[in-house]
């Protein structure tokens, strides 16, 4: 058998709060995060999307300034919410050479990035900062974690789009199976709420429309959805050996059971309309996991709101899991904190861990026409989950065909 | 042009914002590395602020011998005259 790997602290700054216990008890409440942009940039560039769900705690606000001032806000993002992981963990000591970082991102730096080619082009190559490179690299939320808490067993950057966050787990998962670290603090952080990637989002109709009504706007599985909302953010977890958790009395959250893996190989972008990558990969993390489809109880679902992304999600989820689909409590939680690509599997992790370790499932809003083609049932209003042994997935699927789910279970 | 008094509380200025050292730290005898604990890129991007708030330019090659905070305010002195 492989090592058991269990989650001891959890961490994360959203558009629904700035810490888990804040966004939590809103995830159970149902809020939106979404409102329009006060930044003047969404004028001066007549974007056709004039909204987004912005962090609710700006990182300056919890940072140091010079602490900020080096990082990009995708790094700001993952230090904060590693750090509530950490102090969450309450781990007091652990051997360096032990410790790793899997923190991903899908897109990195790019307000770095493109504040450095303003500069470059408005003022000269002189005035380009020399932190540019550091603070633009989409492996600098992993090194900064990795430096802020002295983890030396390597510090990973899955890269795969909004799966991203989801990734970083299984990374995680496979380094303490496998002996090469006992703990590792894993994780997602985006900030791409910028005017190019709203811009470029925007082009290529995945975003919604509806900026006269941002908080009603991301509505999976409602017949009227028209496209995802922007979020912002980073979720981490302290995933650990159990024998390690056990030996210092920690306490224990829930079981990182399983984790899986797959690619579409079909389209850039658009999901296999018959779930078939979706569907490998529930199949391959519930073996991973040593469970059955009847064992799962809830699904933290991808759900971006897409009119075109949904459905191929409840497809493959009626495939992996038979007629115990009806069974199943689906909670779409990005209709809450909007879409934060490479950061939102790690955010929805913290929520399918905290859903095992409460037995509640957290809301999906602005569901009033469930589209008949997804039948699946959503949690609308507040739900318990049942005691005894239960296994809960959450599951992401980013651009370029990837599918990634974790399992996890009570303990 | 810049007393030497009004150069250093500039550079001052510009240490803090990058560092968070208490401006009265930057003292005329500190050395950047050892006393003030500046790494090279944070030096570098002193260097350029220090450029843009005196209208100066200060070599790259002229960098390595800015060892305290007096050679840096007496170069932007010289350059500036």
């Amino acid at each position: 058998m492989p090592r058991k790997v269990v989650i001891t602290g959890l961490g994360a700054t959203t558009p629904i709060g700035g810490d888990v216990p804040t966004m939590w008890a809103n995830a159970l409440k149902g809020v939106s995060g979404a409102h329009t942009i006060e930044a003047d940039w969404v004028q001066k560039y007549e974007l056709p999307v004039t909204f987004a769900a912005q962090v609710s705690t700006p990182a300056s606000e919890v940072l140091t300034r010079v602490e900020a001032k080096r990082m990009d806000p995708s790094t700001q993002f993952a230090v904060v919410a590693s750090r509530e992981a950490w102090r969450d963990s309450g781990i007091e000591e652990v051997d360096p050479d032990r410790l790793a970082v899997a923190f991903a991102t899908g897109i990195g730096g790019v307000w770095t990035l493109l504040d450095a080619w303003d500069t470059l082009r408005d003022k000269g190559p002189r005035r380009v900062l020399p932190m540019t490179v550091p603070m633009l690299m989409p492996n600098g939320p992993a090194a900064a974690v990795s430096l802020d808490i002295g983890a030396r067993a390597g510090a990973h950057t899955p890269v795969s789009a909004c799966a991203s966050g989801t990734e970083a787990l299984q990374q995680g998962l496979e380094l303490i199976r496998s002996g090469k670290a006992d703990v590792v603090m894993c994780g997602g952080a985006e900030a791409a709420i910028h005017p190019m990637p709203m811009a470029a989002f925007a082009s290529m109709q995945a975003l919604s429309r509806r900026n006269d009504d941002p908080e009603h706007a991301s509505r999976p599985y409602d017949l009227n959805r028209d496209g995802f909302v922007m979020g912002e953010g980073a979720g981490a977890l302290v995933l650990e050996a159990e024998e390690h958790a056990l030996a210092r009395g920690a306490r224990i959250y829930g079981e990182l059971a399983g984790t899986s893996v797959t690619a579409d190989a079909y389209h850039i972008t658009a999901p296999d309309p018959g779930g078939l990558g979706a569907t490998r990969a529930l199949k391959a993390a519930l073996f991973d996991a040593r469970a059955l489809p009847s064992d799962v109880v809830h699904v933290n679902a991808h759900a971006t709101s897409t009119p075109v992304g949904d459905k191929p999600e409840y497809i493959a989820l009626k495939e992996a899991f038979g007629s115990h689909v009806d069974n199943v409590a689906v909670s779409a939680t990005k209709s809450q904190t909007g879409h934060l690509l490479g950061a939102s599997g790690a955010i929805e992790a913290v929520m399918t861990v905290l859903a095992v370790y409460d037995r509640s499932a957290p809301m999906t809003i602005n569901l009033e026409n469930q589209d008949p083609e997804i039948p699946l049932d959503v949690v609308t209003s507040e739900r318990k989950l049942p005691g005894g042994d239960i296994v809960a997935l959450s599951n992401s699927f980013g651009f370029g065909g990837h599918n990634a789910v974790v399992v996890i279970r009570n303990v | 042009m810049a007393s030497n008094e009004e150069i250093l509380a500039g550079l001052a200025e510009i240490v803090n914002e990058e560092t968070g050292l208490a401006p009265e730290s930057v003292e005329m005898d500190k050395s950047f590395t050892d006393d003030l604990d500046i790494d090279s890129i944070s030096m570098m991007t002193i260097v350029v602020n220090a450029e843009e708030k005196f209208g100066v330019r200060i070599p790259d090659e002229e960098v390595k011998n800015l060892k305290t905070v007096g050679d840096a305010v007496t170069f932007i002195a010289g350059a500036q005259a």
